[in-house]
């Protein structure tokens, strides 16, 4: 070191240190704020699960499809009438052990989720989009959908139809994760409380 | 007066020094040859900026009134095309503005590939071209959620099953896609977010970004069949025409861009003034039905593509084949960035040009009339042609009707009316026999192709009755058709032909 100091010739002894508070705080300060900022883009949403009324089972003529429709309890409290939804009901009749059995099925194409119709004169559900069809059990008729229509979980409490209110479902996310067969319906009889 | 204008300039310049920054930019000199009558040539992208300012103008003018809640979107669009003084035109004018963008785009980008300006040294600004081309679609494909009827509805439900399709995490991109469980305000909020804020934000980085490297890279001159890009030796030889022969950028040469641009406003005003604005269609309830998704005309090609291919080859078009098509783009001045660049001397870029636009055009227009679409309401909005029943048996008026109740229109047209999913069935009686008829109704197309199998939805006797009619559909006077298998006449054929009897039921 030379006899004569520059002013501020201590400067490079505080200087390493300055880089280094530099550093550290600004990994927290980036940490501190990024990671609960990531956090709201990615992290998914708790899943709701409800049940929503569809009507009373009985009343429900057995073998015949009906469209019922209702207000998604899975909406935003501003979806206003986007959240209006659809399923096709059908009283399958009674069951070996006497309950009564029915089918729900989801409105949405398997193909690319479009709206599907039933014609009660042929029994079958047509697609609009590709023309997909369906028979009345749900199972694909012909058409590019992969499989057949989605099946709903649904449940009779206190005589009442109910079904566990139905995202928009996909191939690798179905309605019913039990419906490995995708033609059989199997209702789930535990006491669940609507949400 | 001028003293004290020049005093104040000077005093914000001493600050600002723009002069110093600014005027070279302007000043700075181009080939002598994109000044002149090939100039024409250089419109296209000049004018996409045009209408991109026209688009922020509008765009701020709309979001003033439109909200994008679910539950209000749909009526503050209405109060727009009715209430709001010009709100209609305004709507218009974005939406005709942005067609007019796409189309002014990909004319820049063909000038600019058929040109071979995309070569030594200007890879990089073709790549960000390309950036600012995904930027303008997405904006078009986010805007038209922003409609916020049925279409858009059912648009994203294709959406969400197109990603429902991605291997693995499928389920977790369609909650990214919709926001949420269902479709519904999430949704909305995610597509404005996008067409507001984040895409807008890419375009305008990459448009700063593409408009840094034309100056820095200057601007092409025409093509030269003399004069082919040689990276070594490309810099030098450019700066010396230019210093040479140059004229200044900002001056003459823009003469022709401003033109242009002012033609192109000129024609998406008079459309937006003349068509309106388009939708929406009706309210976002989807338990309307009569749902037909269609997706924007530039999506239409992909959409007639998609609609057009095997069912086992969708995952790949809707997953794979626009990433492909995404990286050749990228692709394209790194496969050759050298050599020729008159279009005379690139007969397969002009050629690749010319095919391109014919498969683009063909399958857009199939997407917009889209055959393969059922007619949902033809079974009992559209009467059998009176010629077909004319002095028909009552078994073959039954069948007429049972043709009808069975939804066979919808895919089946007669003398053209009806769906177009399967073939016109008005002479089909010429085509099949009886026993084909019914083998074909009962057991649909083999392998499980497009049509459904009918045997279990009719009874016997409604069969007979379809049949019946169906055979007699026939050219004036024509014969029935027969089965080569089964004639036992003239042809020794139908010997040898054990399974005669397999046709029939």
């Amino acid at each position: 070191m030379s006899e004569v100091e520059r002013p501020g010739a201590a400067e490079p002894e505080r200087r390493p240190f300055l880089r280094w508070l530099t550093i550290v705080f600004g990994g927290l300060a980036g940490a501190l704020a990024g990671i609960p900022i990531v956090g709201y883009f990615v992290l998914p949403k708790p899943k709701k699960i409800a049940w929503v009324p569809l009507g009373r089972a009985n009343e429900f003529a057995e073998g015949e499809t009906r469209l019922v429709t209702f207000d998604n309890p899975l909406r935003q409290p501003w979806d206003g009438m986007i959240a209006h939804a659809g399923v096709y009901v059908r009283n399958e009749g009674v069951d070996g052990d006497g309950q009564l059995r029915f089918l729900v099925l989801a409105v949405n194409c398997a193909h690319l989720g479009c709206p599907v119709s039933w014609f009660p004169q042929s029994g079958l559900f047509m697609c609009p989009c590709h023309g997909g069809v369906y028979y009345a059990d749900g199972a694909r008729a012909s058409g590019p959908p992969p499989r057949g229509l989605f099946h709903c979980v649904w449940r009779i409490e206190n005589d009442e139809l109910q079904i566990e209110a139905p995202h928009y479902p996909t191939l690798q996310d179905t309605l019913d994760p039990h419906d490995e067969s995708r033609t059989a319906c199997s209702p789930r009889h535990e006491p669940r409380g609507l949400a | 007066m001028k003293r004290a204008l020049a005093t104040i300039g000077q005093w914000l310049d001493r600050r600002l020094a723009f002069r110093e920054a600014i005027l070279p930019m302007l000043r700075h000199p181009i080939p002598r040859g994109s000044a002149g009558p090939l100039g024409w040539w250089y419109v296209f992208g000049s004018a996409s900026l045009t209408l991109l300012l026209l688009q922020i103008v509008t765009g701020i003018g709309l979001a003033l009134v439109y909200v994008p809640a679910a539950d209000k979107a749909y009526e503050s669009l209405l109060y727009l095309d009715y209430e709001q003084p010009l709100g209609w035109f305004l709507r218009a004018l974005h939406y005709y503005a942005g067609s007019g963008m796409v189309v002014l785009v990909l004319a820049h980008m063909t000038q600019v590939f058929l040109h071979g300006a995309y070569k030594y040294p200007r890879e990089l600004t073709w790549v960000v071209g390309v950036a600012l081309l995904l930027c303008t679609l997405g904006m078009f494909f986010t805007g038209q959620v922003l409609r916020w009827d049925p279409d858009a509805y059912w648009g994203l439900a294709v959406a969400g099953s197109m990603a429902g399709r991605v291997p693995q995490i499928g389920p977790r991109v369609v909650q990214l896609l919709l926001g949420g469980a269902v479709i519904g305000g999430d949704s909305l909020s995610r597509f404005f977010t996008l067409h507001v804020f984040v895409i807008p934000g890419a375009l305008l980085l990459s448009l700063g970004l593409h408009l840094w490297l034309v100056l820095k890279c200057g601007i092409s001159a025409p093509p030269d069949p003399a004069q082919p890009v040689d990276p070594r030796t490309y810099d030098a030889a450019y700066h010396a025409e230019v210093e040479r022969d140059g004229v200044p950028f900002f001056g003459d040469a823009l003469l022709k861009d401003m033109l242009f641009s002012a033609l192109a406003v000129i024609v998406v005003v008079g459309l937006a003034a003349v068509l309106g604005p388009k939708g929406p269609s009706g309210p976002p309830d989807p338990t309307l039905g009569g749902a037909n998704p269609r997706p924007e005309w530039p999506f239409l090609w992909l959409f007639a593509l998609l609609s057009l291919s095997p069912p086992a080859s969708e995952t790949f078009i809707i997953l794979v084949f626009p990433v492909i098509l995404i990286a050749i783009l990228l692709l394209v001045p790194f496969i050759s960035n050298r050599g020729q660049r008159a279009p005379s001397r690139r007969p397969a870029a002009v050629l690749a040009v010319i095919v391109i636009y014919a498969v683009l055009a063909t399958l857009t227009y199939e997407g917009a009339t889209a055959p393969w679409s059922p007619d949902m309401t033809a079974w009992s909005g559209a009467a059998v042609p009176v010629s077909m029943v004319e002095g028909a048996s009552p078994l073959r008026l039954q069948g007429a009707v049972m043709f009808q109740n069975k939804n066979c229109r919808n895919c089946h047209a007669l003398d053209g009316v009806g769906g177009r999913r399967g073939p016109d069935l008005s002479e089909v009686g010429a085509r099949m026999t009886s026993d084909q008829l019914i083998d074909q109704i009962s057991n649909g197309t083999p392998g499980g192709g497009n049509m459904p199998a009918y045997g279990k939805q009719m009874r016997p006797a409604e069969m007979t009755a379809i049949v019946e009619f169906l055979s007699a559909l026939r050219p004036d006077g024509g014969p029935a058709a027969t089965d080569p298998s089964t004639r036992d006449t003239a042809q020794p054929l139908a010997d040898a032909s054990g399974s005669s009897g397999a046709a029939t039921q």
